[in-house]
C-alpha cells in the first residue's frame, strides 16, 4: 500500500501528521513499542520542516507511508517539501554521556531518528528535500 | 496532555498525562518555570500515564532537572512506561535522571 497526506507544514497539523502515520501503522500491523517510536522520528523531521524549511512562511511538506506486500513487516515513510536545502543527517551527534549541566540539547532529534530507523537518507531532488525512512520489525 | 500538580510543603508533584510531544512540551514548560521556584526541595515528575516522549519533551525535562540544580533540590522520575524509558536509554537521559 501507498498512502499520501499533503498538507500545510506547520505545528498545528503535528496531531493530523502523527494521526497519519499511528493509523497507518496500525493497518501495517506494526507492533505498538516501534509504532511509539516510529512516531517519534516522523514528529522529529516534520518539526523541522514545519520550523525551518520555509523561514516562518508557508508552505507544503508531503508524506507517504509505504508497505510492499511481499514484505509486510518492514514500511517506508517519505517526507518531502519545497523548502531550502537543508540535510538533518549532517547534524552531529550530541555526547549523550555528559551531565545535566554540561548537556547540549540540539541535535537530539536527529540522533533518536538515527538510533530507532534502520535506513534513513536524504536526497535534494528538483528542489524538493526528500527523506526516506526504513524500519522493519 | 494533562498536568497534575499538587505541592506538599517543600515538595512539588506533578503528574503528567497523554503525549509529551512538541506541542505539549511549551505547556510543561511553562507550568515549570511557574512552580520550580525557590522553596521547593523536592520535584516528582509521575509518568505512570505518559505514554510518548519527543525530543522537544526531553529538553523540557532537562530544564527542570537544570533548575532544581539551581535551587539545590532534588528530581525524581517515577512510574515511566518501558517505551518511553528506552527513549530515555537510547538519549543517555537514563543516566542524568533519578528515576523511581
Amino acid at each position: 500500500m501507498k498512502k499520501e497526506l499533503k498538507i500545510e507544514a506547520n505545528l498545528d497539523n503535528l496531531d493530523l501528521v502523527l494521526g497519519f502515520i499511528e493509523e497507518n501503522l496500525e493497518l501495517a500491523e506494526c507492533p505498538m513499542k516501534i509504532a511509539m517510536k516510529i512516531a517519534v522520528c516522523v514528529e522529529e523531521l516534520y518539526v523541522n520542516v514545519a520550523s525551518y524549511a520555509y523561514d516562518g512562511a508557508s508552505g507544503d511538506c508531503t508524506l507517504y507511508f509505504e508497505q510492499d506486500e511481499k514484505t509486510p513487516n518492514r514500511i517506508s515513510i517519505t517526507i518531502e517539501d519545497k523548502g531550502k536545502p537543508f540535510n538533518p543527517l549532517e547534524k552531529a551527534d550530541p555526547d549523550t554521556t555528559l551531565d545535566a549541566e554540561e548537556r547540549e540539547i540540539g541535535g537530539l532529534g536527529i540522533f533518536m531518528v538515527k538510533n530507532i530507523m534502520d535506513n534513513i537518507i536524504y536526497e535534494r531532488k528538483q528542489k524538493n528535500n526528500i527523506i526516506i525512512m526504513e524500519k522493519t520489525w | 496532555m494533562e498536568i497534575k500538580k499538587t505541592q506538599n510543603d517543600s515538595e512539588l508533584v506533578m503528574a503528567i498525562s497523554g503525549r509529551l510531544d512538541t506541542n505539549a512540551a511549551p505547556k510543561l514548560i511553562a507550568d515549570m518555570d511557574e512552580c520550580l521556584v525557590e522553596g521547593v526541595k523536592t520535584f516528582v515528575l509521575d509518568m505512570a500515564d505518559c505514554d510518548y516522549v519527543a525530543s522537544s519533551g526531553l529538553r523540557a525535562i532537562l530544564g527542570a532537572q537544570k533548575k532544581m540544580n539551581a535551587l539545590s533540590g532534588t528530581m525524581v522520575v517515577k512510574n515511566v512506561v518501558s517505551d518511553v524509558m528506552e527513549v530515555f536509554e537510547m538519549t543517555g537521559f537514563a543516566d542524568i535522571l533519578n528515576f523511581e
